[in-house]
């Protein structure tokens, strides 16, 4: 048998469930994993003996007859949410020492569902990245190397450290959030499976905000099997989020039926980007293939504005980071730098405590609300956004899911796009339209770059049709059944 | 106070218009469900979301809602069905999140009126552009340390409506009149306790002076003043100070000013270069607002007779004079107040007694109606009293009094102190008998033509009967006895 952290959350369900093992086993299996992996810098916070003490009572649970949908199985936790008691930094240093009074609603979930947390996982600062190198904890590796080449590779952003996390098996199944692609990006780069709900599916609430339109959690695990089964768990209306919508959660697993004959799959033209890989595009046909072979009807289909979304989305995202980042002001709670007056107070916390790239977005956030360009910048951008949100109904109104890749590129090295903003922002061009239309999308791994590494394919559906989303997604990865496990050389 | 100021180079005529901030009567604050008592101890009235911890999120207090759409449909305003909350962004400790929610372009009220009363009995309607829901600001306070402030959230995220009126008001007394009705009417309703020294009203000014008949000048407004009669004087002073740039050959500049009250002067707030660009936008984290008409008409139904309506009726069954009817219902308590009085009584000796004896005597005690130590039940038995004649007007005045002071009813008073009015005949006519007696001059004069003199003879006799004789009966043997 695989060591206890190699199973999926599924495996580890079901062995948990014959007694098998028991939990307290299985978490210290994750927790020796994490502890032999540190170069991989995934985690932030380590929670052992919380971890261990949940595990205990989950057992206790177990043999007590009471369990919930995820039992007794450890979840890594982005550092985005908040956890009570537990350092919350969003990996910003503005947030040094913060520690919340309280739980978000999507962990708290998690842990009323029998969840054990095994820690915080790095992240790009305050979800603003696609590499994760944007941390003040320090860049998250991938677990995934070119064949010969030693030199790091970035996991995508700005959930990295969960997507590592669970590449590298640390853990069975970690929760990320989505912004502009930052759950299915780092998913592609690290060949697991990542979904992003529909908005409003999951809870925004404890969530640190980044933009509060745009963002979603949602499960990152390494089977569309696991991640069915982690969103199950997540999702749900709460009243604590004005945004969140009171739809049934169904039982996602049972979704999975491996049947996709009758559904109609769209390609979108709009999709085949300029300078898209050759295999890029081959991956993309192979998944059509796959899946007209499985019985489904795929049909070409057109989203005229896709290719506004991208530069519509650093518009909207930014401005509402912009307002949302503003009560990181050094009065309250975290970095405080003092200054000769109040003025001077958040000029030297705000210059000290955010990095490069998160202050870059507060000022163009802050330009393009400003007076006199409202008009020509945010309003336009919304204006885009909902001509992309009308594309996608029309599109749904003929077909059941969307078919395309998850990234322009495979996984890149550390340092290669840092100093290039536009080149970085590229990486999400495939995978924020979803956010702008608050669809959802899965990213699954179909294949491999000619360089041996990971690549994803993306599944976008109708609101709140995450369960074809998922079903479209396992008959892929069940075609793809690519051996996407990285070599474990980062084992001390 | 007039809305004409006259300057060297002639006459200038005051525009005013009128922002008045009113803190919403509910239990918990507008995104929050923070409690939102009055004088509680600091920061101890503040939710994770009032105080903006990471991840925190708004959500829409119905009531505040509920008390907004009351309060338009009071100000017989347009009610929008939809409506959007936006962030107003700026940094200041006060203000936690670095942002206001506030309704920028659509608000929850649209364009309604208000009927201001004058003294000289006559109304005048007043526009209201709008009236839209925000949250309040938290305190700082700059005096509890020697070089840190201090800041208190327990104001922070409570529910203001702003009520913005157009530039309608043309003088102090027409801003003080028209605060006093708005104020009045939100008493009413039971949306905001109008409580200026608590600062649950507070009012921005908008002032500008114009030649009559031209088009309106640059206006300055006069940020936070937070009582009628300072409003009234910072329009006094800086109209003047308007009036007084221009005709030295400046520009009034539009600008945010301070009233101060000590000094009697406004001063600029911030200069130019500080002025916020508040780069407002929807609220990502709440939807639009929108609720039915159904609730709308629902709430209409539970409306309260509201002032105008009030005097409206107290004028036709009362056949009271529209000011003192207007003065009547400015509260509801005295209105309530004067009803019971009025109710099967002489209704204008009600309502003088009200706005005389009783407003006097509360007013030198320094207490309102809700206090007195006169009942309405008590003063309408004193009324009683003097139709019966069993006291006389002059004597009412004095066991008024000793209610005001005692709290008893007036019978027990009047039996008390043995005040019943002399009505036997023969008593009254020995005291005029006496009377004509002691002034055998005045007689004399009398019966030679001085007619005038009656009056002392009446007054002599009301004397000797230590008040207590009937005057009707008193008149009546005296221009008998004095006939000779």
């Amino acid at each position: 048998m695989a060591a206890l952290n190699e199973l999926t959350l599924a495996e580890a369900r079901d062995g948990l469930r014959r007694g098998d093992f028991t939990s307290v086993e299985l978490t210290q299996a994750c927790l020796a994993a994490v502890e032999a992996a540190r170069g991989l810098n995934a985690f932030t916070t380590v929670t052992s003996g919380r971890a261990l003490t949940m595990a205990r009572e989950s057992d206790a649970r177990r043999r007590a007859g009471t369990i919930g949908k995820i039992e007794g199985l450890p979840i890594a936790v982005k550092d985005l949410f908040a956890v009570q008691g537990v350092p919350t930094t969003a990996c910003s240093h503005i947030l040094d020492g913060f520690k919340p009074t309280y739980e978000s609603t999507v962990t708290a979930n998690l842990w009323r569902e029998g969840g054990v947390m095994i820690g915080k996982t790095n992240m790009d600062e305050f979800a603003m990245g696609s590499s994760n190198e944007t941390s003040h904890y320090g860049p998250v590796v991938n677990p995934w190397r070119r064949p010969g080449d030693n030199r790091p590779l970035v996991p995508g952003g700005s959930s990295g450290g969960s997507a590592s996390a669970v590449a590298a098996r640390l853990v069975p199944g970690a929760t990320g959030t989505d912004t502009g692609g930052s759950i299915r990006q780092p998913a592609a780069f690290t060949g697991i499976v990542g979904l992003k709900p529909t908005y409003g599916r999951c809870s925004r609430w404890g969530i640190v905000a980044f933009a509060s339109s745009l963002d979603q959690a949602g499960p990152m695990a390494r089977t569309v099997r696991d991640a069915a089964i982690l969103l199950g768990a997540m999702a749900g209306f709460d009243g604590k989020d004005s945004t969140s919508v009171e739809a049934p959660v169904p039982d996602y697993e049972q979704a999975l039926t491996g049947d996709v004959r009758g559904l109609t799959i769209g390609i979108p033209a709009e999709y085949r980007v300029e300078g898209m890989p050759a295999e890029i595009a081959a991956l993309w046909e192979q998944g059509i293939a796959w899946l007209e072979q499985h019985g489904a009807q795929v049909t070409e289909i057109r989203l005229p504005h896709t290719k506004y979304a991208l530069p519509a989305y650093y518009i909207v995202a930014p401005a509402e980071a912009s307002s949302n980042l503003a009560r990181y002001d050094g009065v309250r709670f975290g970095l405080r730098v003092a200054g000769e007056n109040l003025d001077q107070l958040y000029e030297n916390t705000r210059a000290q405590g955010f990095g490069r790239e998160v202050r870059r977005r507060i000022l163009i956030g802050t330009y393009v609300l400003s007076a006199g360009y409202y008009d020509a910048y945010y309003l336009k951008a919304q204006q885009v956004r909902t001509l992309i949100a009308e594309d996608f109904r029309k599109a749904f109104a003929t077909v059941d899911a969307i078919l395309t890749p998850t990234t322009p590129t495979a996984a890149f090295a550390q340092q290669e796009r840092l100093s290039d903003p536009i080149a970085m922002y590229l990486n999400d061009v495939l995978t924020v339209p979803a956010n702008m239309a608050g669809i959802p999308g899965l990213s699954v791994p179909a294949g491999v770059s000619k360089e041996g590494l990971p690549l994803g394919l993306q599944v976008l559906g109708k609101p709140f049709d995450e369960a074809t989303v998922l079903r479209v997604g396992h008959t892929i990865e069940q075609a793809a059944r690519a051996s996407l496990a990285p070599t474990p050389w980062w084992r001390s | 106070m007039s809305g004409i100021v006259h300057g060297v180079t002639g006459d200038w005529e005051i525009v005013i218009g009128l922002e008045v901030h009113a803190q919403v009567i509910a239990s918990a604050k507008l995104f929050s469900g923070a409690a939102t008592a009055f004088g509680a101890a600091p920061n101890s009235q503040v939710s994770l979301v009032d105080a903006a911890l990471p991840g925190m999120l708004p959500v829409i207090n119905r009531r505040c809602v509920e008390q907004a759409i009351r309060t338009g449909l009071g100000l017989k305003a347009q009610i929008n069905r939809h409506s959007v909350f936006d962030r107003k962004n700026y940094f200041y400790a006060d203000s936690p999140a670095g942002y206001q929610i506030s309704q920028y372009k659509q608000p929850i009220v649209g364009r309604g009126t208000i009927q201001i009363d004058l003294p000289d009995g006559s109304v005048r309607e007043v526009g209201i552009t709008r009236l839209h829901l925000e949250q309040d600001a938290g305190k700082s306070l700059h005096d509890q340390h020697p070089d840190s402030s201090y800041v208190d959230l327990n104001r922070a995220g409570i529910a203001l409506m702003e009520i913005v009126s157009e530039p309608d008001l043309r003088s102090p007394e027409e801003a003080g009149a028209y605060l006093r009705k708005l104020r009045a009417i939100l008493r009413y309703l039971g949306t905001c306790d109008g409580d200026m020294e608590k600062g649950s009203m507070r009012a921005d000014v908008n002032v500008s002076v114009r030649r009559p008949g031209d088009p309106y000048g640059t206006r300055c407004e006069i940020k936070n003043v937070n009582s009628i009669r300072f409003v009234q004087q910072a329009i006094e002073v800086e109209a003047a100070r308007q009036v007084a740039v221009i005709e030295d050959g400046g520009k009034v500049e539009q600008e945010t000013r301070l009233f101060d009250a000590r000094k009697g002067e406004t001063r600029p707030m911030r200069n130019k270069e500080e002025a916020h660009d508040y780069r407002y936008f929807p609220d990502p984290d709440l939807l639009p607002l929108t609720f039915s008409q159904e609730w709308v008409e629902e709430i209409k139904r539970s409306l309260p007779e509201l002032p105008d309506e009030k005097k409206a009726r107290f004028a036709r069954d009362y056949g009271l004079a529209p000011y003192d009817a207007g003065v009547l219902v400015d509260e509801r308590a005295t209105a309530d107040f004067f009803e019971a009085v009025a109710e099967g009584r002489d209704a204008k000796q009600a309502a003088n007694w009200v706005m005389g004896d009783l407003f006097g005597a509360l007013n030198k005690a320094g207490t309102d109606i809700g206090h007195s130590p006169v009942s309405a039940e008590h003063l309408g038995q004193l009324l009683d009293l003097m139709a019966d004649g069993t006291i006389s007007g002059r004597i009412a005045k004095d066991v008024f009094v000793a209610m005001f002071e005692t709290g008893k009813a007036p019978a027990a008073i009047v039996e008390e102190k043995g005040l019943r009015q002399v009505t036997d005949s023969g008593a009254i006519a020995a005291v005029v008998d006496q009377v004509i007696a002691q002034n055998p001059d005045k007689v004399a004069e009398y019966r030679s033509g001085k007619d005038k003199l009656f009056g002392f003879f009446v007054g002599q006799a009301m004397k000797a009967s230590g008040g207590k004789a009937n005057p009707q009966a008193v008149n009546q043997l005296l221009r008998e006895k004095l006939k000779g």
